[in-house]
């Protein structure tokens, strides 16, 4: 019962963030100076064009009438159709996406396997040789920009030992593991200064709690301590924490993806820019908010799920 | 605030010591990093756009320290002034983002109500947007360069001083000093900026030196997706999207614009844990 009163709460709270993310949106198309329509068109605008344009964004019709379109679209589950090759954003959304989650899961995946086990090491003695060793990671690794990761590993990985492909995404499933592996590789390199510094400090506020100590003082080992009390609970804060940073995560996979030439979301946007296909902008940036969102109150009732104190 | 005594006067001193140093190395590198910006014309007679197309990825020599670039511009001589690009656009990206989230933060956390239910569903709706998908949604918008970098960051970045205020304020208008000067009638202006502000501005402070690290990442990022500062400007992050295509010649070409980014983001964040040990005791 009360898990199911904190989701409801939880969810209703969704509500006016996925209200604000339609206006921001729905406002792109008229926050371009002057005429959307030239905007778009460039070298190429007729008068024909324009006209056609215009149709096409609605622009003749008055603010609201055009909002309330666009959301009655958007509940439809449209996105717009591309300018460029007429077809529907969502799809063209679709046969990105898998790259798309192959980065991200990888990502999640690396990055948590890289700092996880620094972070138990540092918390597991405060202010020892360890701990300031595993603190000055992230000082080092929060300035490395993520292309640049990429096209070290690309180096090293790709071309000095051939390891990996440094391009493409590949066909098969497999193929598709082995490509995006560099690509979640530096992803994962990317997240990890800001995952080690809130898993650590976690960690460390699981150590203090009352039944680590409980623990300790029924005279259990600190190893046995360590994995099955602190361990245990660190997954939680894993799961918070990845939440908090899941906009970071899903920008990251559209840097990076650049980097190995592999066709996923991030690039379709990029590439609408300079054919200034404008729905596409707008639906990918609409449908990658609702990514983050959804995350976000997914963490949050995982979370709450494993942990009952936070649905008290 | 913590008015904490340390155990020992030893004690006192070695963390004196040790905040200091990573202050003071913090402000030594990156100072250094501002001279080599401000000073380029003088360390280098290059033109940093200027090619010599005779004289292409030419490995480093006497007289080009780290050889040349595709086009034979002298890769140290854009490396420097790449300096001046990244981290004078990564410093004025914060400021705007550093007032409007502080004042927003502070009005929001001390007010309640209305305003701040309101201010808060504007931050739940900006922390949706991935940066670099709404930073790509406003290049679309108003063109790439360095007026859309300072936009995005803008219409991003102060979420995070307004959420680190608002917590600030929310603790700091119930102590006694803010009740105190509550009831000796000072007009609330007056208590905002005299006497709350100064006691919640340090975490913004702090927050601002990891807030140029990410600004300067997403000035490099963009400028290698080519949404950023066009080129020829010399700029870290073209010079990392046009060296990668060398990378296995040139290996230092795309390498050593990041390691400067590295250095900085380093320095930064030594100024900030610095700030952190000696604003906070």
């Amino acid at each position: 019962m009360n898990f199911l009163f904190y989701a409801g709460k939880r969810f209703l709270q969704v509500l006016p963030a996925l209200f604000g993310i339609s206006v921001v949106v729905f406002l792109l198309v008229h926050a371009i100076p002057g005429d959307p329509a030239d905007v778009i068109l460039g070298q190429r605008a007729t008068d024909a064009r324009v006209k056609a344009i215009h149709h096409l964004l609605g622009i003749d019709r008055p603010l609201l009438i055009q909002y309330f379109s666009f959301l009655g679209h958007l509940f439809q589950g449209s996105l717009g159709v591309s300018f460029y090759n007429n077809t529907a954003v969502s799809s063209l959304i679709a046969g990105r996406l898998s790259a798309t989650l192959f980065l991200m899961f990888g990502g999640i995946i690396l990055a948590l396997l890289i700092s996880l086990p620094l972070a138990i090491l540092a918390a597991s003695k405060e202010g020892a040789i360890r701990d300031q060793v595993v603190r000055v990671v992230p000082i080092i690794g929060l300035g490395m920009p993520q292309v640049w990761i990429g096209i070290e590993l690309i180096l090293l990985f790709g071309l000095k030992i051939h390891l990996f492909p440094v391009s493409g995404f590949g066909d098969t499933f497999l193929q598709h593991l082995r490509s995006t592996f560099l690509p979640s590789l530096s992803i994962a390199i990317g997240l990890s200064p800001i995952l080690i510094r809130s898993l650590r400090a976690a960690m460390l506020e699981i150590l203090e709690a009352d039944f680590v100590l409980t623990a300790k003082a029924k005279g259990i080992g600190r190893t046995r301590v360590m994995l099955s009390h602190v361990v245990r609970n660190s997954i939680i804060a894993s799961v918070t924490v990845l939440g908090v940073n899941i906009a970071y995560l899903v920008g990251s996979t559209v840097i990076v993806e650049r980097v190995f030439a592999i066709p996923a979301t991030g690039s379709l946007m990029i590439d609408a820019i300079s054919q200034r296909d404008y729905p596409i902008v707008q639906g990918v940036t609409i449908f990658f908010a609702l990514v983050v969102v959804t995350v976000n109150l997914l963490a949050d009732l995982i979370h709450a799920a494993l942990d009952p104190r936070v649905a008290l | 605030m913590r008015t904490q005594r340390f155990p020992g006067k030893g004690i006192v001193k070695r963390l004196n010591f040790s905040a200091n140093t990573a202050l003071y190395s913090g402000i030594i590198i990156i100072g250094l990093l501002a001279l080599i910006a401000i000073a380029a014309p003088l360390l280098s007679h290059y033109d940093p756009t200027g090619q010599d197309l005779e004289n292409t990825l030419i490995a480093p020599t006497r007289h080009h320290l780290l050889g040349t670039d595709q086009l034979g511009r002298d890769v140290l001589t854009r490396i420097m002034y790449g300096a001046r690009i990244d981290l004078t656009i990564g410093i004025l990206a914060v400021v705007f983002p550093f007032i409007l989230g502080t004042t927003l933060g502070l009005i929001s956390g001390w007010r309640g109500g209305l305003f701040d239910t309101l201010v808060m569903r504007i931050v739940d709706t900006t922390i949706a947007f991935p940066f670099y998908v709404m930073a790509i949604a406003l290049v679309f918008v108003v063109g790439a360069g360095p007026k859309a970098i300072i936009l995005a960051i803008s219409l991003v970045g102060w979420v995070a001083y307004c959420r680190i205020v608002r917590a600030a304020v929310l603790v700091a208008k119930e102590l006694d000093y803010v009740h105190a000067a509550k009831l000796s009638g000072l007009p609330t202006s007056r208590i905002l900026r005299k006497h709350v502000l100064p006691n919640v501005i340090t975490q913004a402070i702090i927050f601002s030196m990891s807030d140029i690290v990410l600004s300067i990442l997403a000035i490099v990022s963009l400028g290698y997706l080519g949404l950023g500062v066009p080129i020829p400007t010399a700029e870290w992050g073209s010079m990392i999207q046009e060296g990668q295509a060398y990378i296995l010649q040139q290996w230092w070409i795309p390498t050593i614009p990041g390691v400067m980014v590295v250095i900085t983001g380093f320095g930064l964040s030594l100024i900030g844990d610095g700030l952190v040990k000696r604003l906070n005791k």
